[in-house]
């Protein structure tokens, strides 16, 4: 027991406050994003949301080291699931959640028992095949089901067998997804994916610390070693395979949830790429880090490509005019379309010079913060602590 | 280990007593954020400006139809306040706007990118909804972004005036009472298409179509395949191709060999400027199929493609909602201070665009409220003339705009990098037009 104490310097007293701080920094999101412009229902549920579907492929790529390139396949099929139920049974969240885990499971199992037959890059790419085959099977064979490039979307027309033998013939508008009567939309949607994200992520903490967790981890660093010893490690990697999957199920069900509609795009292999990008920005194999980095993409999708060069002149308006209008062209650059330059940049910066991610950059800001205090005393061998 | 605990649990503390710091000290702007209740979403109230919401694709395949549209809206809305000549303001009947923005309310705007993806348009019209406080949301430049971001503004109770969408779903099957489309659609181009082409090129054709695999392509495919079958044409091969898929050599082989005489590309953007460059470049304009000349057909054009596909569109045939070469007064003023602010003439997603901004402007000042229901009640069924297309109709059970459509042609001589089409024929209003529910949809309520 002294590796696992040794690795993982954590105790549940820790643990627990790491949760309390979580819960109330995700439950407070709306207070303090406001000054970055980020205080509004629809940017806050996508944080919470890629928080999720980073979270849960985290644990894949975090502690196995398995690189999936076709995460976003689970993302879609998570949502498809969901607005079927809208459709067929009923607007109630709850049910429409648990079958799309649920159909992302078996999915994550059958894609997964294919693939990890490999590793390494033919893992990655086998993964890729299978998820670039559900996104151009959901754009033009797989039509009637997933309703192609339109994206599926309710209708007034929809069944939703259980809601009208409840309810009797609903209204005329269209309704929306709620939890037994409360409406998810705007705030209460918000709140709805914040409980869910703190959920993932305890979940997550859980598999962290758990000896279960440590074997992932044993795999990343030495797979042979571990066969040596007499694990048989396939069925391990199936599991976390299927669990990253069913957080990606989640995390594209509560799509469903804020946005009631299921289009192909999801499942392209930019989205695939997007969580991985975020995986690595915020720190692959530390807790909060995907999260990090998928709040940080999200913001510059939806914040940056909207800031238009009227806007950036007020910012510099207070500049003599030559200034101004050289700073408002230049940074005219990074902003608007911009957005995926200033994006790639960052990412460049991060993977330059810190490696293991945003995270890594935190830890050093800490260690040379303590260094400073304690001048006389040593702190450890210096190693990066990946599970903060 | 203990000391190591002890300042990380420390400076956690530190971290949260801050975060919950700041949020004692914002809190109350959050509260009071949204106090003055409205009737409706979104309503400016007492405001001294009103903001409308640009939503077009500023990167991917339709970029370059984006960047247009997002200048022909920054036009309209100089138009609106009473900036620059005044463009179609001064041609538009009948006319409410007073050249002082929207019921004296400054126009304001923000943009968005849609990525030509249904999530990311939809994302970026929430954003403009929610954080914004749009009034109005119009922009796009395909139909499945189109059909999403209305479903969206329906549930939202927000107008969506729809940008560039051809295919027949958006004011058909999936056709919503806060949704407008000014742009001209798949059953048009066909039924506009059909009697130019028989005329040209005979009753007894054979023709291969190629057609792009989603919503819009199948759409149509549809409606070309209909009118053609109609007039004696025989429908040899369609063969769907992937969308961007860049190399269409191995779709265009097969076609010289299939014993047709027709190609219709059913292409839009860079995939129409690939696949009609490469027919050509593969020589099927020189050949003789039959007795008679191989021809290429493209559904829809536009000018911006031409301009990628460059010499290769001389002598094709395709359909145009509106073209800048037009002479009508309402073009002319239009192509004027477009070419003045930017040096080119627009293009029709420019146009269509523009037209919109100005359509909702003029029906708020008109019914003098931003209430929707209002709106859409004053735009339904309302008739004007004078924006570049001659007499127009927004019928009231659809949606949709009815006004001519222009076959256009691949110019043999241009005489400038602009002048890539030839307007073949206006088609009249009366020959495009098809009964409201052969497209069965539903509008759904005024009131969400």
């Amino acid at each position: 027991m002294a590796s696992i104490t040794e690795f993982n310097p954590s105790t549940p007293k820790r643990d627990a406050m790491i949760m309390t701080i979580f819960a109330v920094a995700v439950l407070t999101a709306p207070i303090w994003l406001t000054p970055i412009g980020a205080n509004y229902p629809d940017l806050l549920q996508r944080f919470a949301i890629f928080g999720i579907f980073a979270i849960g492929f985290n644990i894949l790529f975090g502690l196995t080291g398995y690189l999936s390139f076709g995460h976003a396949a689970f993302l879609g099929i998570g949502s498809y699931a969901a607005v079927w139920m809208f459709k067929l049974l009923t607007m109630n969240v709850l049910v429409a959640l648990s079958f799309g885990i649920l159909v992302t499971a078996v999915f994550a199992l059958v894609i997964g028992f294919v693939c990890l037959r490999r590793s390494g890059i033919y893992f990655s790419i086998l993964t890729l095949a299978f998820a670039q085959m559900s996104y151009n099977m959901a754009y033009s064979v797989l039509t009637p089901i997933t309703n192609g490039e339109t994206a599926l979307i309710l209708e007034t027309a929809d069944p939703r067998i259980i809601d009208r033998a409840i309810l009797g013939d609903a209204k005329e508008a269209l309704p929306s997804p709620s939890l037994f009567g409360l409406e998810l939309t705007g705030y209460p949607a918000f709140y709805f994916c914040a409980v869910m994200l703190i959920l993932a992520f305890w979940v997550s903490l859980k598999i962290f610390r758990s000896p279960f967790g440590l074997k992932l981890l044993a795999m990343k660093s030495n797979q042979n070693r571990m066969l040596y010893t007499g694990y048989n490690t396939k069925p391990y990697l199936l599991v976390a395979f299927v669990i990253s999957g069913m957080y990606a199920g989640l995390a594209g069900s509560l799509m469903a949830v804020t946005d009631p509609l299921a289009g192909a795009e999801r499942m392209q292999w930019t989205a695939s790429g997007e969580v991985v990008l975020m995986t690595i920005l915020g720190g692959a194999g530390t807790l909060i880090g995907p999260l990090l980095g998928a709040g940080i993409i999200k913001y510059f999708e939806n914040i940056f490509s909207a800031v238009n060069r009227t806007q950036l002149g007020e910012v510099f308006g207070f500049l003599p005019e030559p200034v101004a209008d050289a700073l408002v062209s230049i940074s005219s650059l990074f902003v608007g379309e911009g957005w995926h330059l200033t994006l790639g940049i960052l990412f460049m910066l991060v993977v330059i010079f810190l490696p293991g991610g945003l995270m890594e950059g935190f830890s050093r800001l800490a260690q040379w913060w303590r260094r400073r205090r304690e001048t006389s005393a040593t702190v450890g061998d210096g190693a990066v602590q990946p599970s903060e | 280990m203990s000391s190591f605990n002890r300042s990380t649990t420390r400076r956690r503390v530190l971290k949260g007593g801050a975060v919950l710091a700041g949020g004692a000290v914002l809190a109350p702007t959050v509260f009071t954020r949204g106090a003055w209740a409205e009737a409706f979403r979104n309503n400016p109230g007492d405001a001294g400006s009103v903001t409308l919401g640009f939503n077009v694709p500023q990167t991917g395949p339709y970029a370059d139809e984006g960047a247009d549209e997002l200048r022909a809206y920054q036009l309209a809305v100089k138009h609106i306040n009473g900036e620059g000549d005044g463009g179609m303001l001064n041609t538009m009947q009948p006319l409410a706007l007073k050249g002082n923005g929207i019921l004296g309310k400054k126009v304001e705007y923000v943009t968005g990118d849609t990525q030509t993806k249904s999530d990311a348009a939809r994302a970026s019209a929430k954003r403009m909804i929610e954080r914004d406080g749009v009034v109005m949301v119009t922009g796009g430049s395909s139909s499945g972004v189109a059909v999403a971001v209305q479903s969206l503004c329906q549930d939202m109770g927000v107008i969506f005036m729809a940008g560039l969408t051809h295919a027949n779903d958006t004011t058909g099957k999936d056709r919503r009472r806060y949704g407008f489309r000014h742009f001209f659609n798949a059953h048009m181009s066909a039924a506009a298409l059909g009697p130019v082409l028989e005329a040209q090129m005979g009753k007894e054709r054979r023709s291969y179509m190629l057609t792009a695999d989603y919503n819009w392509g199948w759409s149509v495919e549809g409606s070309m395949t209909q009118v053609t079958e109609n007039m004696g044409w025989e429908t040899v091969s369609q063969v769907r191709t992937p969308l961007g898929a860049g190399d269409f050599s191995q779709y265009i082989t097969p076609v010289l060999d299939s014993g047709a005489d027709v190609l219709v590309l059913i292409h839009y953007g860079k995939d129409m400027v690939d696949s009609l460059t490469q027919a050509v470049q593969f020589g099927l304009r020189d050949k003789q199929v039959n007795g008679r000349n191989f021809e290429v057909v493209v559904p829809l054009y536009s000018r911006l493609m031409a301009q990628g596909a460059g010499k290769n569109v001389a002598g094709i045939y395709g359909s145009t909602n509106w073209h800048w070469s037009l002479q009508d007064a309402g073009t002319q003023a239009f192509v004027k201070s477009f070419g003045q602010e930017y040096g080119f003439p627009p293009s029709q997603a420019a146009h269509t665009c523009y037209v919109q901004a100005l359509l909702y402007a003029n029906a708020v000042e008109s019914v003098g409220t931003f209430y929707p229901v209002e709106v859409i009640k004053f735009l339904e069924g309302f008739e004007f003339d004078g924006m570049g297309n001659g007499p127009t109709l927004y019928r009231a059970e659809d949606h949709q705009c009815f006004k001519p459509v222009l076959v256009v042609k691949g110019n043999e001589n241009p005489s400038s990098q602009f002048d890539l089409l030839e307007v073949v024929q206006e088609v009249p209003t009366e020959q495009i037009t098809y009964p409201h529910d052969l497209y069965a949809g539903d509008l759904g309520p005024y009131d969400v």
